[in-house]
């Protein structure tokens, strides 16, 4: 196992080259990642940097309870819906809606789980896809969606409408395919109609099949070649994610579990309202992004991933069917070992599609969904703590609210903050086994980049930021002098420039 | 078109208007259907004249020149809620020139205060923003002027958010003419002009303001908030999602005193 600080601080850094990949590509938000080498083109210091800042948790405080919900997604444009529902299940609190009704909680249900499966399409299909299908050193001018299209238009197209269809469930739960309001303190603000129910049940076997297709895509890519996806940015990590009261994954509630690295559950069942003494959010001078880790293990030990990977091998169980059956070949194919290649990430994510769109179709079903109690409050609270399993991740929302109503405190941990450490320390891995003494080339450092992408980093959620796409990497020799630059531009030409 | 009960009518953009003596030109002119945006004018209250979103044009006219060549000489400019309707006036509404004005006004409000109406729980229901769609408010055009102020929380059942004021003294007039409380002023000149509340301690939870109160139920835009009830109509059902603000008319009518 890779020590986390490794390669984190060189020595001597005043006396390395250093090569910047800024912004990081195919990821939402922006980031960058440094390299510093010496003159054999050895690596020793990699950091993956967060360098924007935005600061909701402060423009929240002052703010009304009723209207964070609906404010505070906007952080996001990728998994907004994460974030509203986070923040109803906090406000929950503050309107002393301990249960909410069946139907207020089936419609959040189905609007969170239409967007666990838009993200993980767009995330698979858009953007990581081109990696997987072409080759992480493949032209680059065919690496990207378009090239896909070109290529497999098949995949495509299925990776665009299963997108469309998530979107598609947000939209009629929420009034919006993004930024909808329908999730309010207490409840949801409608529930479904019989027509729009139907018009979603429709397509929802459709959706099942493409997702079972997606799954053989990437259990395919794994079995032919084990020793690349199996190992890639390899993060021996402990493990976190909520499960539900019996041990089965949930994306919407539950209680938090930790497998450590082995897969041993080093805690279980434990209420996320505590998560602030459980966590704490350490801070290093070179990223605006926070490094949470697990108090009781301290920074250099307590570090942890979440999202996918974490989550199909935190829990006991997947509730639906097919996408249980695809969790059991899974955990068979690492041999009674968790799988901590970073790659694995994608499979874990399209079993997790599949469980998705299987769920949906549950709940359109269900006739709760079409019921007219929607609306449920109690004692009034100060104090709500929510937290949900967004695509990237365990989302913890916790605010404060005064007597006047208004908002006097409010704490975000997003899902790729709590992947901060793992992240950097699966850039490190990539780093040290692909580039170490090599001459550097557009390819390679792509390499950097996959690692990053599986994990589908939200850096706007994570630092509150929008970015840019476009790369500019710079290789500057020990004097700090520029001796070779490369340019990737927003339709994905690249150009090297000396100098 | 027939003529009002006395008989008058005037032209709003060659249009037949009938009217009735006393009546306004706005309140002549939703009456019969024809739309006139407007922001500080209400049926109810008397006409204030301070947005200026309703300016039409009066008797313009057209001359001919000596060498020949026609130009038209625009007729005055006039609040529509303040000028009284006279028989066989030619007035000019949706003229290029006033929806061009007409935006400009909208966008000068929309940086004056911080409209921020994804989060704005009067999104949907609001008059500034319904205006902005019906004139084609594609941007800010003027830079934000990032005004700073506070959120006041203290009533009970209400909050107000000055952030979103725009000046138009309805709930002034609402609670002065019709809750006989003069909850609500305006304090200060010119770019500090602002709403205030009138206490002692200057909180609206000082005041005898309840949720019941026409001043609480007048706001055109996001000031005056029913706390606890934000974001309960879905998207789809809220009063501008049905129709936009221009498209009936008479709901802004004076309504007609049964004798």
């Amino acid at each position: 196992m890779m020590h986390q600080f490794e390669l984190e601080t060189a020595r001597n850094p005043e006396a390395l080259r250093r090569i910047v990949i800024e912004p990081v590509s195919r990821v939402e938000g922006h980031g960058k990642v440094t390299i510093l080498l010496d003159d054999d083109n050895k690596v020793h210091q990699v950091r993956l940097h967060i360098v924007e800042f935005r600061g909701f948790e402060k423009f929240i405080e002052g703010r009304p309870y009723w209207e964070v919900p609906v404010l505070v997604q906007r952080l996001c444009g990728i998994c907004p819906v994460s974030h509203h529902l986070a923040a109803s299940k906090a406000m929950d609190m503050i309107v002393g809606a301990a249960q909410l009704t069946p139907t207020a909680e089936k419609i959040r249900r189905l609007m969170h789980y239409g967007q666990m499966l838009q993200s993980h399409a767009l995330h698979f299909f858009h953007l990581s896809s081109p990696d997987l299908l072409f080759g992480f050193d493949s032209d680059v001018a065919q690496r990207n969606i378009v090239g896909v299209a070109a290529a497999n238009p098949d995949v495509a197209k299925k990776g665009v409408l299963l997108r469309k269809f998530g979107q598609e469930v947000i939209r009629v739960t929420s009034g919006k395919r993004v930024h909808g309001t329908g999730s309010v303190p207490g409840g949801v603000n409608k529930p479904l109609t019989p027509e729009e129910r139907d018009y979603l049940l429709k397509d929802a076997d459709q959706m099942v099949a493409w997702s079972v297709d997606a799954v053989r895509i990437i259990k395919q890519l794994h079995r032919a070649n084990p020793g690349l996806y199996d190992r890639f940015g390899e993060v021996e990590s402990t493990m976190m994610s909520l499960v539900d009261p019996s041990g089965d994954l949930d994306f919407y509630h539950g209680a938090l579990r930790a497998r450590d690295a082995a897969g041993e559950v080093m805690f279980d069942q434990v209420s996320y309202q505590g998560y602030h003494t459980l966590l704490t959010e350490g801070v290093k001078p070179w990223s605006y992004m926070k490094f949470p880790y697990i108090t009781a293990l301290g920074d250099e030990k307590g570090w942890y991933k979440v999202g996918p990977l974490a989550r199909i091998q935190n829990c006991d169980r997947i509730p639906t069917p097919q996408a249980e059956k695809e969790r059991l070949e899974f955990v068979a194919h690492g041999n009674g070992k968790p799988m901590h290649g970073s790659l694995g990430f994608h499979w874990a994510r399209m079993i997790e599609m599949l469980c998705a769109a299987e769920t949906i179709k549950t709940l359109l079903l269900d006739p709760d969904i079409t019921g007219a109690d929607i609306m449920t409050g109690g004692p009034r609270g100060y104090e709500g703590i929510g937290v949900i399993e967004a695509p990237r991740g365990t989302l913890f929302h916790h605010y404060r609210v005064d007597d006047d109503d208004l908002v006097t405190y409010a704490n975000l941990i997003v899902s790729t903050t709590n992947n901060n450490t793992a992240m950097n320390v699966a850039v490190r891995d990539v780093a040290r086994h692909y580039l170490d003494g090599r001459e550097l080339t557009e390819g390679l450092l792509n390499h950097i980049e996959v690692a990053i992408r599986c994990f589908d980093p939200c850096l706007s959620c994570a630092t509150h930021a929008l970015g840019k796409m476009p790369l500019e990497v710079e290789l500057l020799d020990a004097a700090g002098i520029l001796v070779d630059r490369m340019v990737k531009d927003e339709t994905g030409g690249v150009r090297q420039s000396l100098a | 078109m027939s003529n009002g009960q006395d008989g008058k009518s005037f032209f709003l953009d060659d249009e037949e208007i009938p009217f009735e003596d006393g009546q306004t030109i706005i309140q002549a002119a939703l009456s019969a259907g024809k739309y006139i945006p407007h922001l500080c004018y209400h049926p109810e209250f008397k006409p204030h004249g301070s947005c200026k979103l309703c300016t039409v044009r009066i008797d313009s006219r057209t001359i001919t020149t000596e060498d020949g060549q026609t130009v038209k000489i625009p007729g005055r400019a006039a609040a529509s809620c303040t000028t009284p309707a006279q028989d066989g006036q030619h007035v000019e509404s949706e003229t290029p020139e006033l929806l061009d004005l007409r935006r400009t006004l909208v966008q000068m409000l929309l940086v004056e205060g911080n409209h921020y109406c994804p989060s704005c729980e009067k999104s949907g229901k609001c008059m500034l923003q319904g205006l902005g769609y019906d004139l084609g408010v594609m941007s800010p055009h003027f830079p934000q002027y990032f005004s700073k102020r506070e959120v006041d929380a203290s009533h009970p059942d209400i909050l107000l958010d000055f952030n979103r004021c725009i000046l138009c003294e309805l709930c002034v007039r609402a609670s002065a003419e019709v809750d006989k409380k003069n909850v609500f002023s305006l304090s200060g000149r010119g770019n500090t002009k602002h709403l205030i509340c009138n206490s002692e301690s200057g909180l609206l939870g000082d005041t005898n303001i309840a949720a019941t109160d026409k001043a609480a139920n007048v706001c055109p835009v996001g000031v005056i908030l029913h706390k606890r009830h934000g974001f309960e109509v879905p998207y789809g059902q809220r009063r501008f999602d049905r129709a936009p603000i221009s498209d009936n008319p008479v709901q802004y009518a004076p309504v007609k005193e049964q004798v």
